[in-house]
């Protein structure tokens, strides 16, 4: 069975649809205050929702849903369903972008156009160095992203033990994927959806793509092309959810996974089902962070991962599949 | 286009290489429609090189290939797939796909980027698979497929490819003999009943008799013969080629090349 019976799809669609709105709602209502029905709410509180709450749930939403569509993007160009948005070095180089601006006391300079440079930066390096004269070669830009990566670490790391204390709390939140900070309007899930709309309509190459290069060009896809294509859409999705949020991880992992589990491989039901999905699942991770513990906020990543592993453990312990 | 040069795979001048080994030098060939060459020679000899550059997917040392008339260089990839498809040797799944869905990826070069998969290409690529017995797999993964079954998928995505030339890399691996009568069969009937053309690469020499109207002969170092099945095969060109010694056996019923081997060694072979 490559993916869930067919009689389930009308029920998994609709749920995918309900969850944003639904999550979009718990987040609006639930926070360090309590339970607060958001349309009987007094005048502060709803300033707080207008104001706090939906710009930070939309802006998780946002991030969900360019990580979930980044691992995709990532998976078909590395040939593997288990990449990552994160294996090509592009949070290391936001992360190290940001901790300089970081210990250097750079006000000026915010922290998303930081870290938006450091991913491109990362992404500049790495489109360079794996470019070589061959043909495509996966194994090539997945080493290179992998050293590039492991670069940044280093560099992360000689920051954070030479870094001022002071500033110390906040770099780690950052490295381990935070929304507090994240604010977005409404007006930006336009765009965004009209990327994915774009994307979509590249679906039918991604699913020849997954071939190999030999096979999808034996289909007709320019594959030099295609493959360069979708490294740079897939990094720019990634240096846009890592400038808003930080290092959050296992999103761009589990989700892509899960998806192809309900709706199957097809790309052009798994990019919008990976979409929805990645948007709630964050949306409700982060709302949960802000909430649970209160008034302690927990970066939203601590929870992707405490979630994500060990679902993702279970997935590849039942996958008889994956080789 | 003229009708002339309708499904029709023609080499100039063509010289191949690959590292240190001359696959062809100056091929001149004419593929038509309705003509099933059959591509023989020892290992390592070019046999997948030279059908990658038949392809486009592989830059020839010199000259070229004209597809339906047209410079096989100067064609968008797509325009190439409508027209040629090849069986590469291997096939790899990454991902979860049902068989029908991986059968269906064969139409991706008919399609427009916004367009979906007709009921009549679904027809179709049950019938592919239905034709290579594979129709009660349709709704298993291709990840779950033995070697044989993997070969024969791979096959049904090209005939829903629907190309007039097919390159077949080595199609009956993997296969038992049973399934590489079926699927060479198939093959036939693509290339006589549809008019298309096609250069399938085999080790099998019998099968190349069997079924081959035309073959084209590597012999390595770059020398190659192409001409009819029937005034090539022969028991001392493929002793030539395969650099030892074949023979024709004729039981009155059927006419077969074996290897004379045993102990003796090429050319102590008793006159038996």
């Amino acid at each position: 069975m490559a993916s869930a019976p067919v009689i389930w799809r009308p029920i998994i669609w609709l749920t995918l649809l309900a969850l944003p709105p639904l999550a979009l709602l718990l987040a609006a209502s639930w926070g360090s205050s309590g339970w607060v029905w958001p349309f009987a709410a007094d005048e502060t509180m709803q300033r707080v929702i207008a104001e706090l709450r939906l710009p930070r749930a939309i802006a998780a939403l946002a991030t969900g849903s360019l990580l979930a569509l980044a691992g995709c993007l990532m998976q078909v160009l590395l040939r593997n369903p288990l990449a990552d948005p994160y294996v090509l070095g592009l949070s290391g180089g936001a992360a190290a972008f940001v901790l300089v601006g970081m210990s250097l006391g750079l006000a000026a300079l915010p922290v998303p156009v930081l870290a938006f440079a450091g991913a491109m930066l990362t992404m500049v390096i790495v489109f360079v160095l794996a470019r070589g004269r061959g043909p495509w070669s996966t194994t090539r830009v997945l080493l290179t992203g992998v050293v590039v990566a492991a670069g940044w670490g280093a560099l992360i790391s000689l920051l954070l033990a030479t870094g001022p204390d002071a500033s110390l709390r906040s770099m780690l939140y950052w490295l381990m994927g935070d929304l507090s900070y994240a604010r977005l309007s409404a007006w930006w899930l336009l765009p965004l959806a009209a990327g994915v709309g774009l994307l979509w309509l590249r679906a039918r190459s991604l699913n020849v793509m997954t071939g190999g290069e030999l096979q999808a060009a034996l289909l007709g896809e320019a594959t030099r092309t295609r493959f360069w294509e979708i490294y740079l859409i897939a990094s720019l999705l990634t240096a846009l959810a890592v400038s808003m949020a930080g290092a959050i991880g296992f999103v761009g992992l589990i989700v892509p996974h899960l998806m192809r589990l309900l709706v199957g491989a097809d790309h052009r039901v798994l990019l919008p089902a990976a979409a929805l999905f990645g948007g709630a699942f964050l949306l409700l991770a982060d709302t949960a962070a802000r909430s649970l513990l209160a008034p302690r906020q927990l970066p939203v990543g601590v929870l992707t991962a405490l979630i994500g592993v060990p679902l993702f453990l279970l997935l590849l312990y039942r996958a008889a599949r994956i080789r | 286009m003229s009708t002339s040069t309708h499904g029709s795979l023609v080499v100039e001048d063509l010289s191949v290489r690959i590292g240190q080994v001359e696959v062809v030098r100056d091929l001149n060939l004419a593929v038509g429609a309705g003509e099933f060459w059959g591509l023989l020679g020892p290992n390592g000899v070019g046999k997948t090189t030279l059908l990658k550059t038949l392809a486009g997917v592989f830059a020839p040392e010199r000259g070229g290939v004209r597809l339906d008339g047209r410079r096989l260089d100067a064609m968008p990839r797509r325009d190439i797939a409508r027209r040629l498809g090849m069986l590469p040797q291997h096939t790899h799944y990454a991902f979860d796909a049902s068989c029908l869905e991986t059968a269906l990826v064969g139409r991706h070069p008919h399609l427009n980027a916004w367009g979906r998969e007709s009921s009549s290409d679904r027809e179709r690529a049950s019938e592919a698979l239905s034709e290579l017995d594979l129709l009660e797999l349709a709704g298993r993964s291709c990840m779950d497929l033995s070697g044989g079954e993997s070969r024969r998928l791979a096959l049904a995505t090209l005939l829903v490819q629907d190309p007039t030339i097919m390159l077949l890399d080595e199609p009956t691996n993997h296969l038992d003999p049973a399934n590489q009568v079926t699927m060479l069969n198939v093959l036939h009937r693509q290339v006589r009943e549809k008019r298309k053309a096609a250069l399938m690469a085999l080790h099998e020499v019998n099968l190349a008799t069997c079924y081959c109207s035309h073959v084209l002969l590597l012999y390595g170092n770059g020398e190659w013969d192409a001409g009819p099945s029937s005034e090539l095969l022969t028991a001392d060109n493929l002793s030539r080629l395969y650099r030892c010694r074949v023979r024709l056996v004729d039981d009155g019923r059927q006419r077969v090349f074996a290897v004379a081997g045993g102990a003796g060694g090429p050319g102590e072979h008793s006159a038996g």
